[in-house]
């Protein structure tokens, strides 16, 4: 502090600053993506531990042998849902009372936006089924939950059928302290949303619900299921929830341990962990990219993610069925998930002791929050050290006449000069803010509009006014300044405009990614990666094509596509052309409908808070 | 905890067995009761009562000499001048939409001490009366000093009784009454059991393998004659459990003694006299015989039991014939025809509590009051008692039912002190016919100060049950009985109107999780915060509030001083 309080020493650090803020700007970021590369190797990353007393060791002894019931119950339920083509309500319901549940059952229903065309479907009305194991002697103030999401296309009645088989064995057990909630829920997520906001008494997202019937207290975890088959070859597990949140990593520890103990295969994000080979930090980093992608998005993958909201730490288990060489049936996948509720049972407290912010280069690894924020902080300072770099060239422009011996003046720029460089801002400010909300509104509130002029469906209506709009932001903003300024300005300061504009600009970024990185640390990084650089270039003179090319690449939008093309490239499947622009326009329309649908907040985020500054950009770029 | 929880109660019991052969007429009594009630749900639920009478007035005379009633306890009569005494250790929670309006309902733990009228000895004396005795003198009790009574019933009762904060009394109570309704979370340890008659049942093990379980001490002063002129001391000591059907009997609903408690009569208790087995034989539908007990009882009792006609038969152990013929007895239970999977009736009056809402600033407490009476209306007095970390807002206090406005009769709010007494809500609410009635009031979470949690705060705080009372519409009419003839659980609050019964309930008790902070290290997290705020603060404060001048270097020396203090002294400016 010393340092700024001394005249001299502090023209000599602006000095520094002015000097060497290119190579500290490529430095910095070259830091930032160089941090995260290092995540995945040993000192970063470390071995996960269980931190619960509670779920200390895994002492508990499975006695799952509820296998060919389990078939059975799934044979069952699959021919009684083909027959009537929906869930089937009434053998649910008489099913679960027959292994000894109490079965209640909600009914929901709710009008999209818009038709979703991934999942086919427009007025959705669907009847969640569930039943409560009721512990003996407690007071029901507690209760776990397993859940299997039923879509109408997804096959998922070997999930269901383990459900019944481990509810029948587990009814029959007189350990339970808390009681256990069997829910089968109908058009998958939507159906869990409906339960849930039914379960607390809320109504987030406008769902019509039926009351519940049947409560079971504070719900402490939660473990949703999806299986295909009857023999799964690994068991892949999803964390990643709504908005990119996390269950504590004490779940996931609780599942990694059973693993072990059964000997199941586990895999991360659809890969297997092997840190003994050469390759292992490779395979760890291409992991630790899926995962990142994945929470970027904020979209749920599975329905735990839904859970996360209210604070009820969950997972999915999905049995997957790529690994030829393991085999495994669904006894051992419901003794793993025996000993996982047992141990859930165990709780005193609910899940605080672990980390709720991580990220996951393997299921054995993990980096914590402290170790991977500096990589977003590197990134960062780029956007500090340029934004300081302007106010101090703003500044010398202002003192530009007063100065020319290098006497010492006073450091406050004059009142004028400043007056000039906000006023001609409003507009830029107000235009770019008005295009991000009219991105926001507009493709919903006009999809009946569109659909009645062009010939196309809703949901191509809704995308493509998304598209049109945000390239029509592009061309509208860039010229509005002129009459404003041309009037004020001096001559002897042409720059001053754009300069304050990309200070204002770099300052509303900075600070746009840095919340985005305090809660979704994934899509932080990633947008910062992506707009940093070309934010940090951005201005009126030199290659102005090639700065505007990149700036394009590196808009929100292009991000999103490039993030698409980078996920199927990880996950070894890549994508040609076309198919990724069909990905990105269902993409589009995903991300509105999860936020209408789950409240997610991704889109409103990207066209109310990125968009708009973005343009701020474009706007530096064509200053005249 | 399960392992080492209660019964502390029975060892009560039998404390005292010196003197039984005395000359004159013993002036105490013992009756031993089991209640056997297969539930609508398909579980079994037990009840014993034991019930000891002593034709003594403790507090005036000066009692020395025990015989059944325990020291312990008539001590503590006599010493604290006390009139009555409810205290209840429940683990589980009846569910009154499957089981049924209970006999003897009880909150996880329910103390209520004081005075409150004698129970006459023609019954019918409903605690929701007010009409009591006037208080002849002041009691040693609380708020005067809170933590005697915990204290001494924690050292009788082996339990840990932990009241946070003030008791309070509800205005309908009778005044001089203290209770303290409902300690949601204590626990209880170790007991030992002399076995004869009805208690050789208890066999732990199986006890502990219940789905509800509760036991109770009830001592309070009877009439001794019908005009009531002297009164004596009665102890009822209970239990209720109820066994799950699904889990003991492997699907089959057919039950029998040594099934539930793995043992079977031998003889009965020496020192009772009266030991009784009732076993409700009421066929619900109206086709008879699909009910068999086994052996036939000897005699049957029919009566009207919370609203319903029943009919019990009776196994009496002092009966000779009843034992002596296989030296044990066993009953047994079997249903003729197997009960279909349809829906167990649903009681007139049951109710649901949860807490709405996500996240850790806001949250709603919402009642749900189910009136399933096809054409009766009838009104329920709600008591809620809110800790005071859950700051209500009465503002928000809704109550609806089929889509309208409901209001209350009749309201009470006392709000609470911080740390020292709990909000106090009661409401009567007229119950429409056939309608559920949701009353929900919002709340803001407090933050505890630091000292103040628990040693397992994530675990949440308990919220305890609210209490309902209610005077219900019955099926059918009850004649009035003679109290000291009809049986224990019919006679313990026998309040019945004819057209009405009376019901207590209690709703679900809540985990509300409070705003927590981190505790695995406040102390780092306090020493870098005021490290960080108190660097930074001094010198940023330094550096917004101050301006920066350069200092001329210093020319001249002493002559200037001096030179500036006389233009000083003068009055013009310094060189």
């Amino acid at each position: 502090m010393g340092l700024l309080s001394d005249p001299v020493r502090r023209r000599a650090l602006a000095r520094l600053v002015l000097r060497l803020n290119a190579p500290l700007c490529v430095l910095s970021y070259v830091a930032g993506i160089a941090w995260f590369l290092a995540l995945v190797f040993p000192p970063l990353t470390q071995r996960t531990y269980m931190s619960e007393n509670a779920m200390g060791s895994t002492m508990v002894e499975e006695q799952f042998a509820g296998g060919d019931r389990a078939r059975a119950f799934a044979r069952d339920f699959a021919a009684h849902r083909k027959k009537s083509g929906a869930l089937p309500v009434a053998w649910l319901e008489r099913t679960m009372r027959s292994v000894g549940l109490e079965v209640y059952t909600q009914s929901f229903s709710r009008k999209l936006p818009f038709p979703d065309e991934t999942h086919e479907r427009y007025m959705v009305s669907g009847t969640n089924v569930y039943g409560i194991l009721r512990a003996p002697r407690a007071a029901s103030t507690e209760s776990l939950v397993l859940t299997v999401p039923c879509g109408s296309d997804s096959t998922n009645s070997q999930a269901v059928g383990l459900l019944l088989a481990l509810a029948a064995h587990f009814r029959g057990q007189i350990y339970w302290a808390k009681d256990i909630v069997f829910l089968v829920t109908e058009h998958d997520l939507l159906g869990t949303e409906a339960w849930l906001e039914a379960y607390h008494d809320v109504n987030v997202t406008g769902m019509q619900s039926s009351p519940l019937q049947g409560r079971a207290g504070a719900i402490q975890a939660a473990v949703a299921l999806e299986l295909s088959s009857d023999v799964v070859t690994s068991l892949d597990v999803a964390v990643e929830g709504l908005n990119g949140q996390l269950p504590n990593l004490d779940l996931l520890n609780l599942f990694q341990t059973f693993c072990q103990k059964g000997g199941l295969l586990c895999t991360l994000q659809g890969k297997p962990e092997d840190w003994t080979s050469l390759d292992g930090p490779l395979q760890g980093l291409q992991t630790l990219l899926l995962m990142v992608l994945r929470q970027a998005s904020g979209r749920p993958h599975g329905s735990h993610g839904l859970f996360l909201r209210y604070r009820v730490e969950a997972l999915t288990l999905r049995g997957i069925n790529s690994f030829r060489q393991y085999k495994y049936d669904l006894v051992a996948v419901g003794k793993a998930l025996e000993g996982m509720f047992r141990k859930l049972n165990h709780l005193l407290e609910r899940l605080h002791q672990s980390f709720f912010l991580y990220l996951l280069p393997g299921l054995s690894r993990f980096v914590s929050i402290g170790l991977y924020m500096p990589a977003v902080g590197f990134l960062l300072l780029v956007l500090g050290l340029k934004a300081l770099e302007l106010w101090m060239q703003l500044h010398e422009a202002g003192m530009g006449l007063e100065e020319p011996g290098g006497a010492p003046g006073p450091s406050v720029p004059l009142p004028p000069s400043q007056g000039v460089g906000l006023a001609s801002l409003v507009a830029p400010l107000l235009i770019s803010q008005a295009m991000g909300l009219a991105l926001y509104v507009l493709p919903v509130l006009g999809q009946h509009v569109a659909t009645q002029h062009f010939p196309v469906a809703e949901a191509e209506a809704v995308v493509l006014t998304l598209l049109a709009i945000y390239a029509a932001g592009l061309a509208l903003p860039h010229n509005t300044h002129r009459p404003l300024s041309y009037r004020v300005v001096s001559t002897q300061a042409p720059d001053r405009g754009w300069m304050a504009l990309k200070l204002v600009a770099l300052i509303y970024l900075a600070l746009q990614l840095g919340c985005i990185a305090l809660t979704n640390f994934s899509l932080g990084f990633l947008l910062a990666t992506t707009m940093v650089p070309t934010a940090a270039l951005a201005k009126p003179h030199g290659p102005r094509t090639l700065y505007a090319a990149l700036l394009v690449l590196t808009s929100p939008a292009a991000t999103l596509l490039g993030s698409l093309f980078l996920w199927r490239e990880l996950q070894e499947a890549p994508l040609s052309l076309a198919e990724g622009w069909q990905l990105f326009l269902a993409a589009l329309a995903q991300g509105v409908l999860e936020h209408h649908t789950y409240g997610a907040l991704l889109f409103p985020l990207l066209s109310l808070g990125l968009y708009p500054c973005w343009l701020l950009f474009w706007n530096v770029l064509f200053w005249k | 905890m399960a392992a080492a929880m209660p019964l502390a109660l029975l060892v009560l019991l039998l404390l005292g067995p010196g003197g039984w052969c005395l000359a004159e007429p013993p002036r105490d009594s013992l009756r031993e009761e089991l209640v056997i009630t297969p539930l609508p749900s398909g579980d079994v639920a037990a009840t014993f009562q034991f019930r000891t009478r002593w034709d003594s007035e403790l507090q005036r005379e000066g009692v020395s000499h025990y015989r059944l009633f325990p020291k312990a306890l008539g001590q503590l009569i006599s010493k604290y001048s006390l009139r009555e005494l409810h205290l209840s250790f429940t683990q589980g929670f009846w569910r009154t939409r499957y089981w049924g309006p209970p006999f003897l309902q009880a909150p996880s733990v329910w103390i209520n001490l004081g005075r409150s009228s004698v129970m006459s000895s023609q019954g019918s004396s409903a605690p929701l009366s007010t009409s009591s005795t006037p208080p002849t003198q002041s009691l040693p009790l609380p708020p005067s000093n809170p933590w005697v009574w915990p204290m001494t019933l924690t050292t009788t009762f082996c339990a840990m009784l932990c009241c946070r904060g003030r008791w309070s009394a509800p205005k309908t109570s009778p005044p001089g009454r203290s209770s303290c309704p409902v300690v949601p979370r204590a626990s209880l340890i170790s007991f030992h059991l002399l076995q004869a008659g009805l208690s050789v049942l208890l066999k732990a093990d199986r006890l502990f393998h219940t789905s509800y379980h509760s036991q109770a001490v009830h001592i309070r002063p009877v009439c001794r004659n019908a005009r009531c002129t002297s009164i004596s001391w009665e102890l009822r000591q209970t239990l209720s459990v109820v066994f799950d059907a699904f889990i003991t009997g492997q699907g089959k609903k057919d039950w029998s003694l040594f099934r539930m408690f793995s043992r079977t009569l031998t003889e009965p208790c020496p020192l009772a006299s009266e030991s009784r087995v009732y076993v409700d034989i009421t066929t619900y539908n109206q086709d008879n015989e699909t009910l068999e007990v086994h052996p036939p009882p000897t005699t049957t009792y029919q009566d009207v039991i919370l609203g319903t006609r029943k009919t019990y038969a009776i196994y009496d152990l002092l009966d000779t014939a009843m034992i002596n013929n296989s030296r044990n007895l066993n009953i047994q239970l079997k249903w003729k025809r197997p009960p279909e999977n349809e829906a167990p009736p649903v009681p007139f009056l049951h109710a649901q509590r949860y807490v709405s809402g996500y996240g850790l600033q806001k949250g709603e407490l919402s009642t749900l009051l189910y009136n399933t009476h096809p054409y009766r209306a009838f009104p329920v007095l709600l008591l809620d008692t809110v800790p005071w970390y859950l700051r209500l807002y009465v503002h928000t206090l809704t109550i609806t039912s089929k889509g309208k406005e409901n209001k209350p009769s009749y309201i009470h709010y006392q709000p609470a002190q911080d740390r020292l007494q709990p909000h106090l809500l009661e409401m009567l609410i007229q119950l429409p016919a056939n309608s559920v009635t949701k009353v929900s009031i919002q709340f803001e979470r407090a933050l505890l100060k630091w000292t103040e949690y628990t040693p397992d705060p994530n675990h949440g705080f308990y919220v305890s049950p609210s209490v309902l009372s209610a005077l219900v519409p019955s099926m059918v009419a009850a004649k009035p009985v003679d109290w000291e003839e009809s049986p224990l659980f019919n006679s313990l609050f026998p309040v019945s109107d004819g057209s009405n019964y009376f019901v207590r309930l209690y709703t679900e008790p809540l985990l509300v999780n409070l705003p927590t902070p981190d505790f695995s290290m406040p102390y780092n997290v306090i020493c870098l915060t005021c490290t960080v705020v108190a660097v930074c603060y001094g010198s940023f404060y330094n550096l917004l509030t101050r301006t920066f001048h350069i200092e001329e270097p210093r020319t001249g020396g002493l002559a200037k001083r001096l030179a500036n203090l006389i233009r000083r002294a003068r009055g013009v400016p310094p060189l």
